[in-house]
């Protein structure tokens, strides 16, 4: 093979050599410039620390409140209002219609809403992220298949579908719950990810990539992926909230979770029926839901914004 | 009209011997001397296929894009090839890229036809044949750094230069197209239009390659950075021996940076010949046609010239007019021009001749005329 370099190759430029030495030229990747960019963004810190308390208490729910979530006393406590000043106490939200109290029952529901919004919503995107990306991509019959497929599913309502596949489990856990969810949930991302694909695939900086030699997957996942994944964090972060009310819908058809598991979702559904007379034991459950899902909007924001160049 | 394509010889073209993937890439790595072909076209034939239905697609047609089109690329030199909007220059391009495959015909480099390559001996290719793109605000991804758009060639060519290495490359090639190499870690959107074609060049450039192929590289800038990023390519072939071939619609553009000249007129070959053979003596009426609009910079001249101006649109390329495709706009058509047609070769009248009107030319009726220079 011959000899082919750049005349460059032996004297470097004084220009290049000045850029070395300043570390002015120290190569960074569009990760490490977002990761850069999310340290300064309050919008990244402040959804971070919500999340992160809201993780600890699925994860460690003891850590705030010793009494037991299941504990009835309905002759002492039979909807009794918050004492708003008794933080962290039993009392601090008062008590539901079964008389067991709502703020010990709200911090170790949240492990169960966690579980399935999160789990949901990572399948989802992943599931809907891969139909879409090889329907858009590949087009032809793997569009044509897909494509398909998704529309048979996008037929069948979210609910009346998680409803039907539950039914075939016994017993039914969060896990089990966010299988059924993911199964009729993916399509909304899968059509957004197709057309975002579909533009994307044209640029001429995928042509020019592809003329280089590059192969389908640096293509897929250094070129196209970067370029459509906004979108589809926004579609996902907003759809969080939808799963876990909609295993809240399931549970109070009574085919969601089931009774000993304590989650939002129950106990809001089980609130609805007394929203006149304590209204406390719907809204603080479904506070914490909103707050839930308020900080994985704000954090799919940042994230996007941060991954997108133009806006620094 | 295809047809017409198979009785030109492909017999002066000598094909590699070449079969086994390590013998294929040595083909594509020997050295060319200056001025002999080393990119050799025959017959290119792209049609692009009309399709009804969605499911059961049942072909109705085909977009004839390219339709036969044959020419050599000389090692050192810019061929320019210009035609109008739509007449497949792009397409010729994307096929000398092998970025689309070929419906048939041939693309020989340094005698190896590249057109079936695939794997490993596709890359080779790939590593000596590069192209700038038209468009410097869509070629470039703009999520990614400049030093990760120059640097990727290395990360998909490793053998190119060692890891350790690549930053130095890369700041070298920023150098070399003369943009600041502090600017790696800047991203595509902080630049202006002159400065993103020369990031593209400078990824061209990053694998050594032999030929590089500009689609329009400078329709989309403004006029005054147009002349710095012609001359900056001129700089760059010298110093690198590269071979161009440049694309443009117009004639004035590349003029200046081409020593020989291609006219394309849907989808076919017009008129090929050196710089003085096109625009001093053209022979075909459409590369008149072409001539009598470029603009001439010197009032004398501009006053006896005569304009020709062509009526009617460019027909279809899905449905292109029998024998000449030039015919429904040509002012000298007869009844031969709508039965023959005209081969790209030199013309009858001029053959034997020592005239510089004695070039290859698609025209039954080849003949001069001086529409450029007072009449
Ligand atoms: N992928 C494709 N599918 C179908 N038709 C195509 C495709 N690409 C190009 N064509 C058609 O082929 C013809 C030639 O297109 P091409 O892009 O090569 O033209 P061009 O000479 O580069 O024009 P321009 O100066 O506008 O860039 C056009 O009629 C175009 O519509
Ligand atoms: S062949 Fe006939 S129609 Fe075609 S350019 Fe020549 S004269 Fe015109
Ligand atoms: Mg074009």
């Amino acid at each position: 093979m011959p000899e082919k370099t750049l005349p460059h190759e032996t004297t470097v430029p004084e220009a290049v050599s000045t850029a070395m030495k300043s570390g002015a030229g120290k190569p960074r990747s569009l990760g490490q410039d977002a990761w850069r960019e999310l340290r300064g963004s309050w919008l990244f810190w402040s959804s971070g620390v919500l999340l992160v308390l809201f993780i600890v208490m699925a994860a460690f729910p003891t850590l705030f409140t010793g009494v037991d979530p299941r504990q009835a006393d309905l002759r002492g406590h039979y909807l009794a209002p918050p004492n708003w000043s008794h933080f962290f106490e039993a009392d601090w939200f008062g008590y539901n219609g079964q008389g067991q109290s709502v703020y010990a029952r709200t911090v170790h529901g949240a492990r169960a809403s966690i579980i399935v919004g999160v789990c949901v919503t990572l399948a989802v995107t992943v599931i809907g992220g891969l139909v879409g990306m090889l329907a858009g991509y590949f087009g032809g019959w793997v569009d044509a298949l897909l494509s398909r497929l998704t529309d048979i599913f996008f037929g069948i309502p979210l609910l009346l579908g998680a409803l039907t596949l539950l039914q075939a489990f016994t017993h039914r856990t969060a896990w089990t719950v966010s299988l059924g969810l993911a199964t009729f949930g993916w399509m909304q991302i899968a059509r957004v990810m197709r057309g975002a694909v579909i533009t994307q695939k044209q640029a001429d900086f995928v042509t020019a990539a592809r003329a280089l030699g590059a192969g389908t997957g640096r293509i897929l996942f250094r070129h196209i992926l970067p370029n459509v994944i906004g979108p589809v964090i926004v579609v996902a972060t907003i759809a969080l909230g939808g799963y876990i009310s909609t295993e809240a819908t399931l549970s109070y058809l009574g085919i969601g979770l089931q009774d000993p598991v304590v989650s939002w979702g129950v106990d809001i559904s089980a609130a609805q029926s007394q929203l006149r007379d304590a209204p406390h034991v719907l809204l603080v459950p479904a506070s914490f839901l909103s707050l839930t899902v308020l900080a994985f909007i704000l954090l799919g924001d940042a994230v996007r914004d941060a991954l997108d160049p133009k806006l620094r | 009209m295809a047809e017409t394509a198979k009785n030109e010889e492909v017999s002066d073209v000598v094909p590699s011997t070449a079969e086994t993937t390590a013998e294929v890439e040595a083909v594509l790595d020997a050295p060319v001397d200056r001025g002999e072909p080393i990119l050799q076209v025959r017959n290119l034939v792209k049609h692009f296929p009309l399709t009804q239905g969605i499911l059961f697609k049942k072909q109705i047609g085909a977009v004839k894009a390219v339709d036969g089109v044959s020419f050599d690329l000389y090692k050192g030199e810019t061929l320019g090839i210009v035609g109008e909007s739509g007449c497949g220059k792009s397409t010729v391009a994307k096929l000398l890229m092998t970025l689309e495959t070929a419906t048939s015909g041939e693309v020989f480099y340094k005698g190896q036809d590249i057109t079936k390559l695939s794997g490993r001996a596709l890359k080779a290719v790939r590593r000596n044949i590069q192209m700038v793109f038209q468009d410097p605000y869509t070629s470039l991804n703009p999520r990614m750094t400049v030093g990760d758009i120059i640097g990727e060639p290395f990360d998909i060519h490793p053998e190119v230069a060692p890891k350790g290495d690549r930053r130095k490359r890369v700041q070298e090639l920023l150098d070399v197209v003369g943009l600041n190499p502090e600017y790696i870690n800047r991203y595509p959107h902080q630049f202006s239009g002159g400065q993103r074609q020369r990031i593209g060049i400078a990824r061209g450039l990053a694998l050594n390659p032999e030929v590089i192929i500009c689609d329009e590289p400078v329709s989309a800038l403004d006029v005054s950075v147009q002349a710095q990023v012609i001359n900056l390519m001129e700089k760059l072939q010298n110093e690198f021996e590269l071979s161009y071939v440049f694309i443009a619609h117009d004639l004035s553009i590349v003029r200046h940076i081409s020593d020989r000249v291609g006219v394309m007129y849907l989808g076919k070959m017009a008129e090929i010949g050196t710089d003085s053979e096109i625009y001093d003596h053209p022979t075909h009426p459409y590369t008149q046609a072409l001539l009598s609009a470029v603009p001439v910079p010197d009032p004398a001249a501009r006053e006896g010239r005569e304009r020709i101006i062509l009526t009617g649109d460019v027909p279809s390329p899905a449905n292109p007019p029998s024998g000449c495709r030039f015919r429904t706009r040509c002012w000298k058509a007869q009844d031969k021009c709508a039965e023959e047609v005209p081969l790209l070769a030199v013309p009858e009248v001029f053959a034997g001749k020592k005239t510089l009107a004695a070039h290859d030319s698609a025209c039954h009726f080849a003949e001069e005329r001086d529409v450029v220079h007072a009449a």
